[in-house]
C-alpha cells in the first residue's frame, strides 16, 4: 500500500480484497468476477427433471464462466459499489441542461403496484383498463400544458424522442407531394442529437449560426429558407439558457415557408405552467420526462421522451395509442391511414409514465408553474451572486433556468475549465456542464434546478467564488491535481479508447494455474 | 407543496439580489402575447396520501400478473425478481445518478457497467458488449444500420419467425426502403431465410427461440450467410434460454441482439427494458450505444471511464453511428445485480426449471381436444393451434381469470392463416395447478 500526495493510503489498483484503499468508507471494490464463484449463488431454486427435453439439441456445451454471488455478498458489493457514486440525494448535482432535480420517492412506490408494474403489454386490452386510463391521462397533462393536438407517448428517451418527430414531419410532407424537401435547419447551438436525428433520417443539415447575444436571429433563418428546407430544429429555452426572444417571428417564418418546426423540448422545465410551446408556433416537441416530471435518471437511463404534436401531424403519430372505444379505452397497434407504424415494441416507458403522473398530481398545474418559477429565479440568482467573478457571455436577457458563464477570467492562470470542474469535485459537488454550449468558448452551465434551496445555492456560490479568487491568486495545483478526494484520481481517458478494456479476463496466471 | 424548498420569504430575497421585484420580470424574454395567457384548467397540487390514493385506484383496475394464472409472453417474460435487486437499485446512489460524466465519482455506476459488459459477453458468447440499448426491437434496428455500415451493402432480410413488433420498428426506422425483405410469418417452423441471401446482402436477421417458440439452427444460418459475405444478426427475446441454449457466438453469429427484460426486470406493461448488444471485437467502432471502458487514474489504481465516444451524437453530430444518446443504465444495474445473485449455477438451474415447465405445459396443452401443440423444438414458449378463433377465445379465458396467451392475429392482423393460433409462455413461476386450470378452462371453451 502506497500513500498519495495528500497521506491518504492507496491500493494497488489490481484487483482482490488486498486492494481496499485503507478507508472502510471509500471501498476499492474488487470486481463481482474476482470476488464471485460459478457455484455461489444468491437465488434458491428447485431442482427440475426433465425426461424428455424439447431442445432438439441445440443445448450448450461450453460452461457460462459466470461469477455468482451469495445474497449477503452481493449485498456488499453493491452497497458498497453505490458509495463511489455522486447522486442529487447526496447532494447538489447542477449539471446543466441535464437537468438534475429531486426524485420523489412516492413516484417510486406508485411505480411498483403490482398493478402496474406486473402487467403485460400483451394482455387483453379489457384487463388493463387502469393503465390505459393513466396514459390517457398523462397524455392530457402534457397536451394542456403545451397546449397541442396529440401525443405520442412511446419515444424511449428525447432523442428517440426527435427521431420520432422528425419521421412525422418527413412522413407529412411525402403525404403532401413535399418529398423534395430535404434539408434541415438547426442552429450550432443545438444539442448534438438535433443534426444526429436529422442526418440519419436522410436530411442534409444547416447550420444556423447564433447572434452576438445567443440567440437565434429570424433574419438567419429567413435567409436560409428555401423551398428545399422540411424543418428548422430549435431549442427553446435554449441551450445558452436564454428564451428565443423571436420564436413566434420564427415560427411563422418557418411555417411561410411550408416547413415545420420541431421544438427540442429538453428544457421544458423552465416553461411549464408558464408558457404554452403551442402558443409559440411548434409543431412538433419532444419532453423528457425524467428531467422535467423528476423520473429517475439511474446513471444513464431509462429516458422516456414522448413527443407533442400540431394538429397538422397528428396524422402522423405512430401506434400504439389509447382512444376512447364502445367498450372503454381501447389500445390502437396497427397502422390506420398515413401513420409511421411502430417505433419501438410495446407501449413505451410505463413505468416512467407512472412517475411522472404522480410527480404532476402531487404539484398540480400550480405547483408546476411555481417549480419552473423557481427553476429560473434559482439560476439567476446564481447569476447574479457570481456575476461579478466569473464572466457572463450573453448578459443582455435574463437567464432561464440555467446560468451559463465562460471561462475567461482563467486566463493566464494555468488552470482550464476542466481543472475548475475537477476541484469543485473536491468541495463535494458534481461539476457543472463543460464545454457545452460549443457556441462558447470554456462554456460552464450550471442547472440548479427548483430543488435546491437558498441555503445550498449560496454554499455553492461561496465555494465557486473561492475556487475563483484562488484560481486567479496563482494556485494552479489545487486545480491540476484535482480532484483529491474522490474515488479515483484523474482518469486516463485516452488510454482507454486508444486500447480498448470492454470486459474482464481471467488473469493468465489463473488459466494456467487449473490447466 | 412540498418538493419546492423556497418560503416567500426567500423568493423576495433571492429577487432582489438579482434586482427584480417580480418573477415575471425574469420572463421578458417571451412574448408578452405567450406569458402566462392561459388558464391551465388542471388540477391543484394534492397531498401525498390523495395522489396515492388516485394511482391506487387506477393500478386496481389491472388484472396483475399475480392475480391468476398467467401464460403470457412473445417478447416479454414474467419472471421472479428476487428482493435483494429491487432494494439495491433503489439505493439512492444508483437511483439519483445521472449519466457518468465524471468518472473520478461515478466509479460505482461504471463498474457495474462494465460488469454488465463481460456479462452479456459470456451470455451470448460474443467478444464485446455494450452498455445496453432502450430494448431489444430498437436495438435489431441498431443492428440492422451496423449491419449496412460494416459491409457497405443494403439489403437486409428478416426471418418470418422474428417478433412482428421487431419486424415493424425495423421497417418504420427503414422507411420505404425496398432493400428490407420481411419474409412472411412462419407458426410451423418451416419458413427457411437462407434461400433469400445473396451478393447484394448485408445481414440476415433469426430470432431464437423464434417468436413461435421454435429453436433455430444458428451455425447453419451463419455458415450460409457468411459464404456470400452476409452478416449474421440473432436476435433473443427471452434471454433466459441462453442457460441451456448455445451461445450465439460460438454458432458464427457477427451481431446478437436480445431483450434483456427477463433477468431483473418486471414487465411494467412494457418499458422500461433494456437492449443488449454484443458483436465481435473488430466490430467495436461502428457498435451503437454507450461503451464502459477500464484504464487507470493518475496513481495507476484501476478505474472505469465511459470511451469510444468519438463514434456519438455529441462529437460526431451528423456523421454519428446513431442518434441514441443514453442508455438503459437503471435496468442494466437490476440485470446485473440478477445475474449476479444467480451466477453459473443458479442460472442454469433457472433456465432448466423453465424449459421443464414448459415441457409440462406442451405435454398437458396436446392433451385438450381441440388443440395441438405446433412445436417439435422450444424453450418455454410455444404456439398452438385451436378449434376456435385464437383472439375470442382469450377474451373469455381473461374472463375467468387466466390470461392464456398471445391471440397471434393480434400482432398479424392481416394475415388470416394466424387466426387459430396462441403463443403461451411458461416460466419458473407457472405452477401445475395453472397449467391444470388453463387446460380444463380450454376444455371447456373448446367444447
Amino acid at each position: 500500500m502506497s500513500m498519495n500526495n495528500q497521506g491518504r493510503p492507496t491500493g494497488t489498483g489490481t484487483s482482490g480484497f488486498a486492494s481496499t484503499s485503507g478507508s472502510s468508507l471509500l471501498p476499492n471494490e474488487p470486481l463481482l468476477f474476482e470476488i464471485g464463484d460459478t457455484e455461489h449463488s444468491g437465488v434458491d431454486l428447485p431442482d427440475a427433471e426433465i425426461s424428455n427435453d424439447r431442445l432438439g439439441g441445440f443445448e450448450r456445451k461450453m460452461p457460462l464462466d459466470l461469477a455468482g454471488l451469495t445474497e449477503p455478498e452481493a449485498m456488499r458489493h453493491y452497497v458498497r459499489l453505490s458509495r463511489l457514486n455522486h447522486s442529487i440525494d447526496s447532494g447538489m448535482y447542477p449539471l446543466g441542461s441535464c437537468t438534475m432535480k429531486h426524485n420523489p420517492r412516492l413516484n417510486e412506490k406508485m411505480a411498483r403496484l403490482p398493478g402496474f408494474a406486473d402487467i403485460h403489454p400483451l394482455q387483453p386490452v379489457s384487463t388493463v383498463q387502469g393503465a390505459l386510463k393513466l396514459m390517457n391521462e398523462l397524455s392530457h397533462w402534457l397536451m394542456t400544458l403545451t397546449n397541442t393536438s396529440a401525443v405520442a407517448l412511446t419515444p424511449k428517451a428525447g432523442a428517440h424522442g426527435e427521431l420520432l418527430g422528425m419521421m412525422a414531419i418527413k412522413a407529412a410532407q411525402e403525404a403532401a407531394g413535399q418529398a423534395h424537401r430535404t434539408i434541415v435547419l438547426v442552429p450550432e447551438s443545438a444539442h448534438g442529437t438535433n443534426p444526429a436525428t436529422a442526418a440519419f433520417l436522410g436530411y442534409s443539415v444547416k447550420s444556423i449560426p447564433a447572434r452576438a447575444d445567443g440567440t437565434v436571429d429570424v433574419q438567419a433563418v429567413k435567409d436560409a429558407l428555401s423551398p428545399e428546407v422540411a424543418a428548422i430544429m430549435l431549442t427553446n429555452p435554449n441551450t445558452c439558457g436564454l428564451f428565443e426572444p423571436q420564436v413566434i417571428e420564427i415560427a411563422k417564418a418557418v411555417h411561410d415557408a411550408g416547413a415545420f418546426f420541431y421544438c427540442d423540448g429538453a428544457n421544458f422545465n423552465a416553461i411549464m405552467g408558464v408558457v404554452r410551446p403551442g402558443d409559440l408556433g411548434i409543431d412538433a416537441m419532444h419532453i423528457n420526462l425524467h428531467k422535467t416530471f423528476s423520473t429517475p435518471h439511474g446513471g444513464g437511463g431509462p429516458g422516456a421522451g414522448p413527443v407533442v404534436l400540431s394538429a397538422a401531424l397528428a396524422p402522423f403519430a405512430p401506434v400504439p395509442f389509447v382512444r376512447k372505444g364502445a367498450d372503454g379505452l381501447e389500445l390502437v397497434e396497427h397502422n390506420e391511414g398515413e401513420a409511421l407504424g411502430r417505433i419501438t415494441a410495446f407501449q413505451g416507458q410505463m413505468g416512467m409514465y407512472v412517475r411522472a403522473l404522480t410527480y404532476m398530481l402531487s404539484h398540480g398545474g400550480d405547483g408546476l408553474a411555481q417549480a419552473a418559477q423557481d427553476a429560473v429565479l434559482n439560476a439567476n440568482y446564481i447569476k447574479a451572486r457570481l456575476g461579478h467573478v466569473f464572466s457572463v457571455p450573453f448578459p443582455d436577457y435574463p437567464t432561464m433556468h440555467e446560468a451559463l458563464f465562460d471561462d475567461s477570467f482563467l486566463a493566464g492562470t494555468g488552470v482550464t475549465t476542466l481543472d475548475f470542474a475537477k476541484a469543485l469535485i473536491d468541495e463535494g459537488f458534481h461539476p457543472m456542464t463543460m464545454y457545452f454550449p460549443l457556441v462558447v468558448h470554456g462554456a460552464m452551465l450550471i442547472e440548479p434546478t427548483e430543488s435546491e434551496s437558498k441555503q445550498t445555492l449560496d454554499r455553492f456560490c461561496d465555494v465557486m467564488e473561492e475556487l475563483a479568487l484562488d484560481a486567479k491568486a496563482g494556485n494552479a495545483t489545487r486545480f491540476t491535481a484535482a480532484p483529491l478526494y474522490a474515488p479515483r484520481r484523474r482518469l486516463d481517458e485516452t488510454r482507454a479508447a486508444r486500447s480498448p478494456i470492454l470486459k474482464w479476463e481471467r488473469p493468465v496466471e489463473t488459466l494456467k494455474a487449473a490447466e | 407543496m412540498r418538493y419546492l424548498p423556497h418560503s416567500d420569504h426567500e423568493r423576495a430575497e433571492m429577487l432582489g439580489v438579482i434586482g427584480a421585484t417580480h418573477i415575471d420580470e425574469l420572463f421578458s424574454a417571451v412574448p408578452s402575447s405567450a406569458l402566462n395567457s392561459f388558464d391551465l384548467g388542471l388540477p391543484a397540487h394534492s397531498p401525498e396520501f390523495l395522489v396515492e390514493a388516485h394511482m391506487k385506484a387506477l393500478a386496481g383496475q389491472n388484472h396483475a400478473g399475480a392475480d391468476g394464472p398467467f401464460f403470457v409472453g412473445a417478447g416479454a417474460y414474467r419472471h421472479h425478481v428476487p428482493a435483494t435487486v429491487d432494494h439495491l437499485i433503489q439505493r439512492s446512489e444508483f437511483l439519483t445518478a445521472y449519466t457518468p460524466y465524471q468518472p473520478e465519482i461515478s466509479q460505482g455506476t461504471l463498474q457495474m457497467l462494465f460488469e454488465f459488459q463481460t456479462q452479456v459477453a459470456k451470455l451470448t458468447g460474443m467478444d464485446v458488449a455494450n452498455a445496453s440499448l432502450y430494448d431489444g426491437s430498437t436495438g435489431t434496428a441498431e443492428a440492422v444500420l451496423m449491419a449496412r455500415r460494416l459491409t457497405k451493402r443494403n439489403k437486409i432480410v428478416l426471418s418470418g419467425g422474428l417478433h412482428p413488433h421487431y419486424r415493424d420498428v425495423v421497417k418504420a426506422y427503414l422507411k420505404d426502403d425496398a432493400d428490407l425483405e420481411c419474409l412472411s410469418a412462419s407458426p410451423e417452423g418451416q419458413g427457411d431465410i437462407l434461400d433469400h441471401i445473396d451478393e447484394q446482402t448485408a445481414a440476415i436477421v433469426v430470432q431464437t427461440p423464434d417468436f413461435y417458440g421454435h429453436l433455430r439452427n444458428i451455425k447453419k444460418a451463419a455458415d450460409a450467410a457468411h459464404a456470400k459475405g452476409a452478416l449474421l444478426i440473432v436476435v433473443i427475446t427471452e434471454v433466459v434460454s441462453l442457460g441451456l441454449l448455445e451461445a450465439p457466438g460460438a454458432l458464427g453469429a457477427d451481431i446478437v441482439v436480445a431483450e434483456g427484460q427477463s433477468i431483473g426486470n418486471a414487465l411494467n406493461f412494457g418499458g422500461p427494458y433494456l437492449g443488449l448488444l454484443a458483436t465481435r471485437k473488430e466490430f467495436i467502432r461502428q457498435m451503437p450505444g454507450r461503451i464502459c471502458g477500464e484504464t487507470v487514474d493518475a496513481e495507476g489504481q484501476r478505474g472505469f471511464v465511459l470511451t469510444l465516444s468519438t463514434r456519438e451524437q455529441h462529437i460526431r453530430r451528423e456523421k454519428a453511428t446513431s442518434n441514441i444518446c443514453t442508455n438503459s443504465g437503471l435496468c442494466a444495474l437490476a440485470f446485473s445485480i440478477h445475474m449476479a445473485l444467480l451466477g453459473e449455477a443458479g442460472f442454469t438451474r433457472l433456465a432448466r426449471l423453465n424449459h421443464a415447465n414448459a415441457c409440462k405445459l406442451a405435454d398437458a396443452l396436446a392433451a385438450v381436444p381441440g388443440v395441438e401443440v405446433l412445436n417439435k423444438t422450444f424453450f418455454n414458449e410455444m404456439t398452438i393451434r385451436t378449434s376456435k378463433p385464437a383472439a375470442a377465445l382469450i377474451e373469455a379465458l381473461a374472463k375467468r381469470g387466466i390470461l392464456g396467451g398471445v391471440p397471434v392475429s393480434r400482432l398479424e392482423p392481416t394475415d388470416a392463416s394466424v387466426n387459430n393460433l396462441i403463443v403461451l409462455a411458461a416460466t419458473e413461476l407457472t405452477t401445475e395447478t395453472d397449467i391444470a386450470a388453463l387446460c380444463a378452462a380450454l376444455t371447456e371453451e373448446l367444447a
